[in-house]
């Protein structure tokens, strides 16, 4: 089993969380979040990896072929969803943000410090 | 019916109630809403007392959702798993949903038609989000629940749109609370990889065939249980990761922040504990001092910076908020001790704190209902008409300082006691961070409630969140405060006092918390063996030293409070204040860029301390 997915995960994190920390633009920064999420799709996908193997659809399949691991396919389903409802939730935030103030820069909101 | 069964039903029941009042609602009139709402909380609440009761003091109660029972210890379904301090915690979430959902009845102008009922249902979906995490036995069912919790809690963070503040507070929210989660589910994949489960009792048996077979602990193990325990702490508002906190409860509905500050943050040092106790406390995991170090020292800052930002603030909401960072702090210093004495302490305090601080937000709702602001100078005198409701927060304030009898009184004096066994500073911090949170509400209660001493001099050097130009959250001013709205927090704040009152609830606590420590009972009885005796219960109740400890911590919340508004305006600020208490409240910049990088730097500090100690 190769390390360069694992690394490509953790990337794909790093490069998430620093759009997080320098992001000007609320849009951004939610994509951002879904960028940073998206590396648990690859770390989840690695783990379950088997070279020489197929998608674990037994339908045409000899019962003991060899196949990738369904565990993880079925984690990274729920995932997306989770994710897809949080950045649909936090993208309409955003758009009210934008309606009611007029901005989505995060450093032009002033109104909670202290 | 089966004990087990009554495991999903807690979960399902107010799932099913949020899809009926989100179709019906529109439908129903105002009452009727209300009504049903009240109903589908109260069954819930019958269902976890139900469960309690039936839940052996020192045992557990098991479901394998779908009939996937284990097979020679191993099995692929989901379980659902409860403990005293499971379901426990379970039954304090639906218990404040009911009095969120009662306190509520007349508080909105919430729309009609198209959009009635949706209040109550995302109510609702939160609690079984709460629940859910309290009694599931599955990491990824954990995530899962945890998602649910967060996204509906960012949806009532915000659930004012038409103001700005409430909608940046729901973004931080919910940007720092995701974030972390998905850090979580890396750390799942990383245990999936090593262990092939995802089940909190079967990665814990896994983890430690790996070490006896010989495997020493590596990397993974350490990483693994950082990035797992990030979604938790985070939840849980620990140092650094607290900051999204006081900005979500600042904005939140007063109803929302009732459960906030109440039950959900809770949940994260609840997370924290169990996760680490089941997967990470036996042979394969990490070893129980440089766990306890870390976490202690975690806590101890939490606590303390919660504390000292509690005392500056002058937005009663975000005051409170402040305070539960604090208290937060002593409920994971009690839960890092790793014993069941300090965990009995923190479950007691949890049960008292809920109903103080609940109630302390629901008063904070009645002076929003009336005058339209929360700002304690602005409202300096202006609510001298509501005696009642004074009366309630000054009380609240005090039971805040830990004043015996009530609860919040003998979990501070059960979980002082218990650390005072591992380090003789630690009760002093207790009684440090409670006289100055009590302190700072008892303050804001004199001032508000009575009037008492000069009006504030402005500062204008402090980077400060005032309280003036909230929108009032109904629609009717000068109206008398809603029955309810009264009742409520009494009811609260006798709950608090029943806790610290009855010996009956300590007992019980204490008894679940030897229960949780038992980590091999719990392996053997979600793996399908027999139950094995759990340990002694330690002693929950009121001590001499533990009685005046409370005493002191409330005659310094009273002086300082006392102090603080005899104070002549104008006076300038002292030196202290300038070193300490500025450059903290700079930090909090309000920012999001700057709430991430704290908390990978939160983060990474945490895994070089744990690797330090290896």
């Amino acid at each position: 089993m190769s390390v360069f997915p694992y690394l490509v995960a953790g990337w794909i994190l790093l490069a998430g969380l620093y759009g997080l920390v320098t992001s000007r633009n609320l849009v951004q920064a939610v994509g951002c979040l879904a960028v940073a999420q998206s590396s648990t799709y690859v770390l989840l996908l690695a783990v379950g990896y088997r070279s020489g193997a197929t998608a674990p659809v037994f339908s045409d399949l000899p019962t003991d072929a060899p196949v990738v691991d369904p565990v993880v396919q079925a984690l990274v389903l729920t995932d997306i969803v989770v994710g897809a409802t949080v950045t649909a939730l936090l993208l309409s935030l955003v758009i009210q943000l934008r309606k009611r103030h007029g901005t989505v820069d995060p450093e032009e909101l002033t109104g909670l410090r202290g | 019916m089966n004990t087990a069964d009554l495991l999903p039903l807690a979960v399902a029941v107010p799932l099913l109630g949020a899809a009926v009042l989100a179709v019906t609602g529109r439908r129903l009139p105002r009452p009727g809403r209300d009504a049903l709402a009240t109903a589908w909380a109260a069954a819930d609440v019958a269902c976890l007392t139900l469960l309690w009761a039936r839940t052996a003091p020192d045992g557990r109660a098991v479901s394998w959702l779908g009939g996937w029972s284990p097979r020679g210890g191993h099995s692929v379904g989901v379980v659902l798993v409860a403990d005293r301090l499971g379901a426990g915690l379970a039954l304090l979430a639906a218990v404040l949903v009911l009095a969120v959902v009662c306190y509520a009845w007349r508080y909105f102008d919430e729309p009609s038609g198209e959009h009635g009922g949706v209040f109550p249902a995302l109510l609702l979906l939160f609690e079984a989000g709460m629940v859910g995490f309290a009694l599931t036995g599955d990491l990824f069912d954990a995530f899962v629940f945890f998602e649910l919790m967060g996204a509906v809690a960012y949806a009532l963070t915000g659930y004012r749109i038409e103001d700005e503040r409430p909608l940046q507070g729901a973004l931080a929210f919910g940007l720092v609370n995701s974030a972390a989660a998905y850090l979580s589910l890396l750390g799942i994949g990383l245990l999936y990889a090593r262990t092939g489960e995802l089940g909190l009792a079967q990665i814990g048996a896994a983890l430690d065939q790996h070490a006896a077979a010989g495997h020493g602990r590596d990397a993974l193990v350490v990483v693994a249980f950082v990035l797992v325990l990030a979604g938790p702490l985070v939840k849980a508002a620990t140092a650094p990761f607290h900051f999204w906190l006081p900005d979500a409860h600042a904005v939140a509905p007063s109803p929302v922040c009732m459960l906030l500050s109440g039950v959900m943050v809770e949940l994260g040092v609840y997370g924290v504990a169990r996760i680490h106790r089941v997967v990470f406390a036996g042979a394969g995991g990490l070893p129980d001092d440089a766990v306890r170090d870390t976490l202690l020292a975690a806590g101890v800052l939490t606590a303390l910076v919660g504390a000292v930002m509690c005392w500056p603030q002058r937005h009663l909401k975000r005051m409170l908020a402040f305070s539960t960072v604090g208290h937060i702090g002593l409920f994971l210093i009690g839960a890092a001790l790793l014993d069941p004495a300090g965990l009995a302490g923190s479950a007691v305090y949890v049960a008292g704190h809920a109903g103080a601080k609940a109630a302390l937000f629901g008063l904070t709702g009645v002076l929003l209902d009336r005058y339209g602001s929360v700002d304690e100078h602005g409202l300096h005198g202006r609510a001298r008409e509501l005696r009642l409701t004074g009366l309630l927060f000054v009380i609240g304030a005090l039971a805040l300082a830990g004043l015996p009898p009530f609860g919040t009184g003998l979990g501070k004096a059960v979980a002082e006691e218990a650390a005072g066994h591992w380090g003789g500073w630690l009760p002093a911090v207790f009684v440090l961070v409670s006289a100055l949170t009590g302190g700072a509400v008892l303050r804001a209660g004199l001032r508000v409630f009575g009037g008492l001493g000069a009006r504030p001099a402005e500062d204008p050097e402090a980077a400060a969140t005032t309280g003036e130009g909230e929108e009032p959250e109904i629609r009717e001013p000068g109206r008398r405060p809603p029955v309810p709205m009264l009742l409520v927090p009494a009811l609260l704040l006798a709950g608090c006092l029943a806790v610290g009152v009855l010996p009956g609830v300590g007992r019980a606590l204490a008894a679940g918390a030897a229960a949780f420590t038992d980590r091999d009972g719990y392996l053997a009885q979600t793996l399908g063996g027999a139950p094995a005796p759990a340990g002694a219960a330690p002693e929950a109740w009121w001590t001499v030293p533990g009685v005046l400890l409370g005493l002191l911590s409330t005659l310094l919340a009273v002086g300082l409070a006392t102090a603080a508004v005899r104070r002549a305006p104008g006076r300038d600020t002292s030196g202290l204040f300038r070193v300490t208490v500025l450059p903290l409240r700079r930090l909090h910049s309000g920012l999001l860029g700057d709430y991430i990088a704290w908390l990978t730097v939160g983060l990474a500090a945490m895994l070089a301390a744990l690797t330090a100690q290896l």
